[in-house]
């Protein structure tokens, strides 16, 4: 089992989501979240002013799956992401200790999808 | 502080550029201006001038997070832009001395020789608060337009289409139906009659609407994956200033603080409420559930429907108007609009277009002489021509905003592309129109 964690432009959400529906991956929680990396971006500006090194807005995925959906799910991510723009963004794969639906008491595996 | 002083300068020198008033307009004050009238006048003018925040509000609450300074930004520029455009040549285009019928002349530009003396449109105010009180008309009615383009529409283009159907569209309409000489109105003309500007504002920025949503076509993802109004309460706030400024549009309409403006005020508020209800109760029994945004759109329905009438109808009247607008536009937006997938983003066709047909061809039904005496009776009167009268003008305004707006989107598309790319688009407006963002994430 994977913890999958993306950050992506905020205007690539649909397409993520569309290819990742078309490979049956329907569990996933989304954010809105702040975040500098390389990318320099659309300042804003405030009252003429141009706001320096602000954070900028994006998306943070997070989804866990079974190991045979991993690599689906990171070419999902990654062409629907992609715009060869710097601030595309980064995936990060954790290993995922333990699962547990609440509803059933079910664990592992059976409990993810 | 040198480029401070510069700057005080060429302001100043701007000032002095304009065109003043002379001593001769303010000295022309005669008895026959009643300080009850113009005091109503006035105010109406500013009910009317707080319509077009109250619609950007409203427009604004319903599109998504990343589009709301872009809706708000609109109508401010509306605000702005036609303020300018009509104390310049729109007002005389609109009220000016007839030239065929067709459009006024510009004799009244830079509103020469229009000053504190009555004119004969509203006799007992200054010709300066009727020009005002008609400015505020002139805003909002493109400000409605904007429903339609939500979303997609490139600022630059906005500015362009807007100043020019204010010129082309707007003012020639103003002047057919209210100027004196205009060949639809009441004034030696086919004599339709429009008490607050159900033909010259609702149908006229109805027809526009469906033309925008023709020419530039569906925003991306839709109807399937867009997401929801990304504020309601927003949009209540502002539906709650469109009633509260609709008050003096229809009431200030009458012209006069007396009980022509009564009527009207009250017509227009039983219209409003009568309508919201309907259209609540067909949510209630279609959906299951009775919805937020339904009501208020049924609101503004019903007021937008009442607008043709205020002047005309009693409370009977309105409440059929406003009840029939409630069906029609709660048809218009869920049903008709449903099943051919135009994406009039907004419902400024289905809503102000559609509720602006039905009202000013009610008119010709519900029109009574017994609420002004000036006024006409209608087809439940006694009089079928006028309800003739009212299907040939709506439908001659139909046509010619439609058409005439048609060429405009193209025209301006030609000169300025009208529709943002599929980056932006997906962006928002907000970011890439104007480098700001509605809200932040992190305080």
């Amino acid at each position: 089992m994977k913890y999958i964690i993306a950050i992506i432009q905020p205007d690539r959400l649909d397409e993520v989501m569309r290819l990742l529906t078309e490979k049956e991956i329907h569990l996933v929680t989304a954010t809105n979240v702040m975040g500098r990396g390389r990318q320099k971006g659309i300042a804003e500006i405030y009252r003429s002013h141009k706001e320096a090194g602000s954070l900028l807005k994006k998306i943070k995925l997070e989804m866990a799956v079974n190991d045979e959906f991993v690599q689906p799910t990171l070419d999902a991510i990654k062409a629907g992401a992609y715009t060869g723009q710097v601030g595309d963004g980064k995936i990060f794969v954790l290993d995922l200790e333990q699962c547990l639906r609440i509803r059933t008491g079910e664990t592992g595996n059976v409990a993810i999808g | 502080m040198m480029q401070r002083k510069w700057m005080l300068i060429v302001l100043f020198l701007m000032a002095a550029a304009l065109p003043g008033w002379t001593a001769d307009d303010l000295s022309a004050q005669g008895p026959v201006i009643d300080s009850g009238d113009t005091t109503w006048i006035m105010v109406s003018a500013a009910l009317v001038m707080l319509m077009t925040p109250g619609l950007a509000f409203f427009y604004g609450g319903l599109v998504r997070r990343k589009n709301i300074l872009s809706i708000l930004m609109q109508c401010f520029m509306v605000l702005c832009l036609i303020s300018i455009q009509w104390v310049f040549f729109g007002y005389s285009l609109s009220f000016g001395p007839d030239i065929c019928g067709f459009i006024g002349n510009l004799d009244w530009m830079s509103l020469k020789g229009v000053g504190a003396a009555p004119s004969s449109y509203a006799p007992t105010v200054p010709h300066q608060a009727f020009v005002i009180f008609q400015m505020m008309f002139a805003v909002i009615t493109p400000g409605l337009i904007a429903g339609a383009f939500a979303e997609r529409m490139r600022f630059s283009a906005f500015c362009l289409f807007s100043v020019l159907w204010a010129t082309l569209i707007y003012d020639p309409v103003a002047h057919w139906v209210w100027g004196a000489g205009g060949f639809l109105g009441t004034q030696g003309g086919l004599g339709a009659v429009d008490f607050a500007g159900g033909i010259v504002v609702h149908v006229n920025a109805g027809m526009a609407a469906l033309a925008a949503v023709l020419v530039l076509g569906k925003r991306q993802g839709f109807p399937e994956s867009l997401s929801p109004p990304h504020n309601l309460p927003l949009a209540v706030l502002g539906a709650g200033l469109l009633w509260f400024g609709w008050y003096g549009f229809n009431a200030g309409s009458a012209l006069a603080a007396n009980g022509l403006a009564v009527n009207a005020f009250l017509v227009t508020h039983v219209s409003g409420a009568v309508a919201g209800l309907t259209w609540c109760v067909l949510d209630w029994i279609r959906f299951g559930k009775p919805t937020t945004l339904g009501m208020i759109t049924g609101a503004v329905a019903g007021l937008a429907a009442v607008t043709p009438g205020a002047g005309f109808v009693d409370i009977n009247g309105a409440s059929w108007i406003g009840f029939g607008s409630g069906i029609v536009c709660w048809l218009a937006v869920t049903a008709f609009k449903a099943r051919y997938k135009y994406d009039d983003s907004l419902d400024a066709f289905g809503v102000h277009g559609i509720g602006g047909i039905w009202g000013s061809i009610a008119v010709g039904l519900w029109a009574t002489k017994t609420v002004n005496p000036n006024g006409v009776d209608g087809l439940f009167y006694g009089n079928a021509h006028q309800f003739l009268v009212q299907v040939e003008a709506v439908a001659i305004t139909m046509v010619f905003s439609f058409v005439g707006s048609l060429i405009l989107f193209k025209l301006v598309d030609l000169i300025t592309k009208l529709r943002v790319s599929e980056h932006e688009e997906r962006v928002g407006l907000d970011l890439t129109q104007h480098r700001e963002a509605g809200y932040t994430i992190i305080d």
